[in-house]
């Protein structure tokens, strides 16, 4: 399973990209090949608040839905419309095309608390 | 997200208490060897996929998929009078070799269990249960008199599901719909019966379980120039829900009648008296199971018990939901009120809060050749 070097993770498989005062998020390559068949993912509104650890998005395979949570506090300044039509695309593409929303940070800090590669590839036993 | 073992198959019953030893079939080192993601269902611990749902569903659709079903109870009954008292179907209709769907109910009509019963011998019945239910079944048939030899510790059973099903069993290419019949498989002595529970032609195959693992790894390799995938709960799951196939726990409970589920051709009101038949006729049909589309594609699945609405007011809850591989969007099954239950009618599923679309359509909603 792979566990890219330039992400942070939430232990609850959400990945985190930070780019400028930005945090673009996505759920992990574990996170989708444990659900396998991703047919509907359903995504806060741009201009929602979130809070880190707060669920604000769900992911729905074949044979079960289940919430995502924020992983950083702040306000959604972005979604990944594309997986309206091809909710597979994170499957296919979990850190890249199958990225889910981005979220304006309010404390950048934050982004300092959650797992770092070596972390997150321990808690999935990688 | 929360990703744990228990994110199982939604829209089936988990009736594992907690602390409860979960069984094991005796396929359980070959799915694990195979890949196979374990959930508990029923009391035992199952496979709900291996490749993946969506490709295990397809193969069957198109090719021929092998399941584990060992979890199903067998037991062996006599006494077709004492046997029809207990049972919706008429065990009268049946020749020697030939099964029949029934259902057991309680005095209120009420399902305890859907069932295949199998006339084996003249006087003698083969019942094939569903896992879940094997103790509740049992204590019902023993506390009305049938002396029960319970065989399904001791039996395992597999599923060979599909249009290439029949390549497998040649000795067993003629047999109808509902037949069963004493055959060697691959050296093993089984019960071979021309039934499924996905919608496509196929058999299942009962042997004794130290056979199982043998049979398991023959069906596979016999079948590697077919494509065959081993498929688990999942796939079985969607494949069933497409072919609007009742699943008791969800579609079939101890508060609806068969009458309410559609079942009408498995009752036989003028046999006589059994169990239920006083309560059915009495309460008449104030709901019906029905099956549903979601209007759009690219809505969220529907679940159980999703509310049901239909011109601006709940009429009833989803029994059972999944998105349909074959069909591309989201199906459904739900009771709903008589009066909103037509063919055609608009309803609404709520999800979460929101409200999407959906239409009643006619069963099946999906039908093998066309």
């Amino acid at each position: 399973m792979s566990v890219p070097q330039n992400l942070r993770y939430a232990k609850s498989h959400e990945w985190v990209r930070v780019e400028g005062d930005t945090a673009v998020i996505g759920i992990t390559d574990h996170a989708q090949h444990e659900l396998t068949d991703i047919v509907y993912v359903e995504l806060p509104a741009v201009g929602d608040s979130v809070e880190a650890g707060k669920e604000c998005a769900v992911v729905e395979s074949v044979k079960a839905a289940s919430d995502i949570y924020a992983p950083v506090t702040g306000d959604i300044v972005a979604i990944n419309e594309e997986l309206t039509s091809a909710p597979e695309l994170v499957n296919q593409d979990a850190f890249g095309k199958g990225w889910m929303f981005k979220i304006k940070l309010s404390d950048p800090a934050e982004v300092n608390e959650l797992f770092s590669p070596s972390d997150y590839a321990h808690h999935i036993g990688a | 997200m929360v990703l744990t073992q228990a994110n199982g198959v939604v829209s089936v019953p988990r009736i594992v208490s907690s602390g409860e030893h979960l069984k094991r079939t005796p396929l359980y080192a070959a799915h694990v060897a195979a890949g196979a993601k374990i959930v508990p269902f029923g009391g035992w611990e199952m496979p709900v996929q291996y490749s993946g749902i969506l490709a295990e569903h397809t193969a069957v659709r198109q090719r021929v998929g092998l399941f584990d079903i060992s979890h199903m109870g067998e037991f062996v009954v006599t006494g077709t009078t004492q046997l029809n008292e207990l049972f919706t179907n008429d065990l009268r209709k049946l020749a020697i070799g030939q099964g029949q769907y029934t259902l057991m109910c309680n005095p209120t009509g009420g399902v305890i269990d859907d069932l295949i019963a199998y006339r084996i011998e003249d006087d003698k019945f083969l019942l094939v249960v569903n896992a879940s239910n094997i103790a509740a079944d049992l204590a019902w048939l023993q506390a009305h008199g049938i002396s029960v030899d319970n065989q399904s510790d001791r039996t395992a059973a597999l599923t060979l599901q599909g249009p290439l099903a029949k390549k497998f069993l040649e000795n067993s290419a003629a047999l109808p719909a509902f037949y069963i019949e004493r055959e060697s498989v691959f050296g093993c002595l089984c019960w071979v019966a021309r039934t499924g529970y996905t919608g496509e032609d196929g058999f299942e195959i009962l042997c004794e379980a130290g056979d199982a693992e043998e049979l398991w790894n023959e069906f596979l390799e016999f079948g590697a120039e077919f494509g065959i995938l081993p498929c688990g709960l999942g796939a079985r799951d969607t494949l069933r829900l497409e072919a609007c196939l009742p699943l008791h726990g969800n579609d079939l409970t101890a508060d609806t009648t068969p009458l309410e589920a559609g079942l009408k051709r498995f009752v036989a009101l003028d046999k006589g008296e059994f169990i239920g038949r006083a309560a059915m006729n009495e309460k008449g049909i104030a709901r019906k199971l029905v099956a549903f589309k979601m209007a759009a594609k690219g809505c969220p699945p529907p679940r159980s018990h999703y509310p049901i609405l239909a011109g601006g007011r709940q009429v009833g809850e989803v029994s059972s939901g999944t998105q349909s591989p074959t069909l591309g969007g989201g199906i459904g099954m739900g009771y709903v009120e008589t009066g909103s239950a037509e063919v055609g009618t608009k309803i609404e599923i709520e999800v979460r809060g929101k409200l999407f679309p959906a239409t009643i359509e006619k069963k099946p909603l999906y039908k093998r050749g066309q």
